[in-house]
């Protein structure tokens, strides 16, 4: 059975259990996609190809409500997706080419703490903050949340890119009589760019995403998409919600295929 | 950029790296934010699983171990009985664990066969698998769920499928059953299970598969003694991000199950919505929660500084 003409990597089925995964992870979007488009009210039966749930996105009763949310979604994903990268860089920097100190390990430790608490601990732990130094809770109180997790997600991929670049480009920058700021912003930060865009896009899908911490700390009143979705999703799933979903669904996709896009020419570029 | 002077002081010693000296200055934006906004918030809550509840949420500020003893005993209405054990919550964080254990298994099986496919792939199509593997992830969860809610309603298309195809007469109720909430989760946390099982795979030296096969090992022999024990630590890692999310997952066991699939997320979500609620008890599910994983943790780090001393 076994001799030198067989293949020792391939199993006889992975193949089959790599398409099975494929399978399970697309089939309950692909269908909800084709869903999105039927023209059936009653969301079980076809009844043919519509664009209607879209404009009822756009036009409908919910739409007054969805668009708020959608601006509220928008706008905190992109002010905590930037402020998030701008920390993460500038740790990143410090961690990667800065002197090392005492502590220094638990440092990494601390900028990745976000992503080892439970999602649903930090919830109840930033709820809690909140309401004990007497922060309202609402637009203001999900940004700094988003923030705080935002972080790791742009730490990741910004420390990935500046570990593949050499130093002795801001060196000779300096030797140059740059300033450390120049030597950064004209040497190294265009280095990096590939770096600090992708986590930039992977900062700003996580916000956009998060349902726990904004159900948490957003109060009474404000509503992102996830929790907008949430609250009608509660009373049973209707096929506007579908759209609203598929519409999701390609942002998210575009983001993605983005950064993966822009980390791709990084590698080239190197 | 806070953090980033523009001090010219390296100028004179160029040979000590250009960002040295200013690397806590450089960090301090990004402990302030976690260590402020998380750290904090994290032993304050610990402080409030240790006061007494007020009725219309919130705490007022007097110790109490109530918390802690009503998640373990039941002392009656009025609280003046002999304690007897509390089941209730016992039972909700046992079949917490024990739901994202098999959820865990679930993205195993599925998981390593996936993993070790595309690290067999050719080096050029192995970043196309991934992407593809890597896509759901970055899908919205709460979206992810609720398509899956909607697939396997009775009502649903998966149903419809299969009624059609004369396999089955009625639908399969698999909305509401634990089976339901162990899909979502493994659903949502699949990716986890195959990129570190993937990195594993890729640094494995083919040329010990060889050898086995030199010494007549079948492959499923150099798969069970060869290969699994050398990617070890990414399956472990790998079940370990499957299972850490899975242990306070809120969307799947709230979407898809009922009330017999209650799981810690949910328990924990009661207690601060609304005034039904009692702050200090979900401040002291949550510490215990966040024990749990602490607990995994620190096991975790044992394992990679066993594996890494072990392969010196």
């Amino acid at each position: 059975m076994a001799n030198t003409t067989t293949d020792v990597r391939r199993y006889p089925g992975f193949l089959a259990f790599t398409i099975l995964c494929l399978v399970l992870l697309y089939t309950p979007m692909i269908i909800v996609t084709i869903y999105s488009f039927n023209d059936s009210p009653s969301i079980t039966k076809w009844g043919g190809f519509s664009w209607r749930w879209y404009q009822d996105v756009f036009f409908g009763i919910e739409a007054a409500k969805f668009k708020t949310a959608a601006w509220n979604s928008l706008s905190i994903a992109t002010m905590a997706g930037i402020s998030a990268t701008v920390i993460a860089t500038s740790a990143a920097i410090g961690m990667i080419r800065g002197n090392s100190f005492k502590g220094k390990s638990l440092s990494f430790g601390l900028i990745n703490l976000p992503l080892m608490v439970p999602e649903i601990v930090s919830a109840v732990a930033t709820l809690i903050f909140f309401s004990a130094i007497g922060i309202t809770r609402g637009y203001f109180s999900i940004l700094i949340a988003h923030m705080v997790f935002c972080i790791p997600f742009a730490y990741l991929p910004i420390a990935a890119r500046l570990e593949g670049i050499e130093k002795s480009y801001e060196e000779a920058a300096i030797d140059l009589y740059a300033t450390r700021w120049k030597a950064f912003t004209k040497v190294l930060m265009p280095l990096l760019a590939p770096g600090i865009i992708s986590g930039f896009l992977l900062a700003f899908i996580i916000s956009l995403d998060d349902f726990i911490i904004t159900n948490f700390v957003k109060g009474a009143g404000v509503e992102t998409l996830p929790t907008a979705i949430f609250g009608s999703v509660k009373q049973g799933i209707k096929p506007n919600i579908m759209a609203l979903s598929t519409l999701m669904l390609l942002v998210s996709v575009f983001f993605v295929s983005l950064s993966y896009y822009v980390s791709k020419l990084g590698e080239r570029s190197r | 950029m806070a953090g980033l002077p523009s001090s010219t002081s390296a100028k004179e010693k160029p040979s000590a790296g250009v960002f040295d000296g200013i690397a806590i200055r450089l960090l301090a934006p990004s402990w302030l934010m976690i260590g402020f906004f998380l750290l904090v918030p994290v032993a304050m809550m610990l402080v409030y699983s240790f006061l007494t509840k007020e009725f219309r949420g919130g705490v007022i500020w007097e110790p109490s171990l109530a918390a802690y003893d009503q998640f373990i005993f039941d002392r009656g209405l009025f609280g003046d009985e002999p304690p007897v054990i509390e089941w209730t919550y016992i039972t909700i964080f046992a079949r917490s664990i024990w739901q994202a254990a098999l959820a865990t298994v679930l993205c195993l099986i599925i998981g390593f066969p996936t993993a070790y496919f595309i690290a067999t792939r050719p080096a050029n199509t192995r970043g196309v698998w991934l992407f593809l593997i890597t896509i759901p992830y970055w899908v919205n969860l709460l979206i992810r769920t609720v398509s899956m809610k909607f697939l396997i309603r009775d009502t649903g298309p998966l149903n419809q499928f299969l009624i059609s195809t004369g396999l089955i007469d009625s639908p399969i109720h698999i909305v509401n059953t634990n089976f339901a909430v162990q899909l979502g989760l493994f659903y949502s946390y699949l990716p986890f299970m195959v990129l570190p099982i993937y990195a594993a795979v890729e640094r494995y030296n083919f040329a010990l598969s060889e050898a086995a096969f030199d010494l007549y090992a079948s492959r499923w022999t150099t798969l069970r003694k060869i290969l699994i024990p050398v990617v070890k630590p990414g399956i472990i890692a790998g079940c370990i991000l499957v299972f850490i999310p899975s242990l306070g997952a809120f969307l799947a066991p709230d979407l898809l199950g009922g009330a017999k699939t209650f799981m810690i997320g949910s328990l924990i979500e009661e207690q601060f919505k609304g005034s039904a609620g009692n702050w200090p008890f979900g401040a002291a599910a949550s510490m215990i929660l966040l024990s749990m994983v602490l607990v995994v943790l620190l096991f975790y780090a044992r394992q990679q500084t066993r594996s890494i001393n072990g392969a010196r």
